[in-house]
């Protein structure tokens, strides 16, 4: 009898699947934590203009929102195809702006509002008019750090 | 009787459970960041005292109702504008002031054009139907002149580039003074003051 036995050719062993769970649970909770709600769904269309000039906004929780834009197919009946303001979760009058930055004002500490930052998301094909409007009105409560939102880019897409 | 041990609870699936969960936040998360061109408006006043700004000192940049930009009452093209505002910012053709001459200008110091940059103003006109994107467009190359400018004087007496000293100014990892960083970079922001009003 041979000593040396030919070993039995079993194909592949199987991979030892049992630490799956945790890479996968791992990277759960990566994206769990690195996650962001959307606060607000746009009823408008809403794609920025680039720019190269671009700087980030630093602390979200003092930043408020102002959208503008065409409303998008499924309002467009209902609200017609001219430029609109979305505040929060509905569609605004301009002289609604005042009361929408008092009342966000209202849920920050008092030492946080002067560095409060408007965040003017604008569409690209929206016009001046409106958006000068909407300046006009930030102008009359006092919020004047305003920020244009803007994709790092060339202007040439604009 | 025996005791019987508990039964071992299979944990096969756990793997399938887990990656369902990750795929629900693989697809709902976005990674953006804000960003985008600051800007601070002018106050609301109600003085009626004008303030007399010699029209030499005044840069005008009108964009009308078919997006077509006028500087200085002559149609150019977005692409000309940073050299032209460039031009005007730099060009220190008289004193400031204080009755000091702009040592570190490079322009042409035309008398005719701005007297010194502390004094220089752009000043952004649109009208109601211009549209938004070439509005950024044309702010953004504005705002590019003046971060060229800073870059140079940066560069001139830093031998860094402006962006690059307010980067290493928000990097906490960075190591040198960071005080002495923050006054170069108010120096320079003060021998070239971001003077753009937006006028309705």
């Amino acid at each position: 009898m041979s000593k040396f036995k030919k070993k039995k050719d079993g194909g592949l062993p199987a991979i030892n699947t049992a630490s799956l769970p945790d890479i996968v649970f791992m990277l759960l909770f990566f994206f769990m934590v690195a996650t962001v709600m959307r606060d607000n769904a746009l009823m408008i269309e809403n794609s920025l203009p680039s720019a190269s000039e671009v700087e980030k906004l630093e602390k979200k929780n003092l930043v408020m929102y102002i959208y503008m834009g065409k409303p998008s197919s499924g309002y467009k009946s209902k609200y017609g195809t001219e430029a609109r303001i979305q505040l929060n979760d509905k569609f605004a009058q301009v002289s609604e702006v005042g009361a929408f930055i008092a009342s966000e004002r209202a849920t920050k500490r008092e030492e946080e509002i002067p560095f409060l930052t408007t965040s003017l998301k604008v569409d690209k094909k929206a016009n001046m008019g409106l958006v000068g409007d909407v300046k006009q009105e930030l102008r009359k409560v006092n919020a004047l750090k305003i920020n244009y939102a803007s994709i790092k880019g060339d202007v040439s897409r604009n | 009787m025996a005791k019987r041990a508990a039964p071992e609870v299979n944990a096969g699936s756990m793997a399938d459970i887990a990656f369902l969960l990750l795929i629900f936040f693989l697809v709902t998360t976005t990674m953006e960041k804000d960003s985008g061109i600051n800007r601070k408006l002018p106050p609301m006043e109600d003085s009626d005292e004008d303030v007399v700004i010699k029209q030499k000192n005044i840069f005008t940049v009108l964009i009308n109702n078919k997006d077509q930009i006028l500087v200085e009452d002559e149609l150019m093209e977005i692409k000309d504008i940073r050299q032209a505002a460039v031009e005007f910012l730099d060009n220190g053709g008289g004193t400031d002031n204080d009755g000091n001459k702009c040592d570190y200008c490079h322009g042409a110091k035309n008398p005719s054009s701005s007297d010194h940059p502390d004094k220089a103003i752009i000043s952004l006109k649109n009208e109601r139907m211009t549209s938004y994107g070439t509005y950024i467009s044309v702010q953004n190359e504005l705002v590019a002149a003046y971060n060229v400018l800073r870059d140079k004087r940066a560069l001139q007496l830093f031998n860094l580039s402006f962006g690059e000293m307010q980067k290493n100014a928000k990097d906490v990892n960075w190591v040198g003074n960071k005080e002495r960083l923050k006054e170069q970079i108010s120096q320079i922001k003060k021998e070239y003051p971001q003077k753009l009003s937006e006028v309705q």
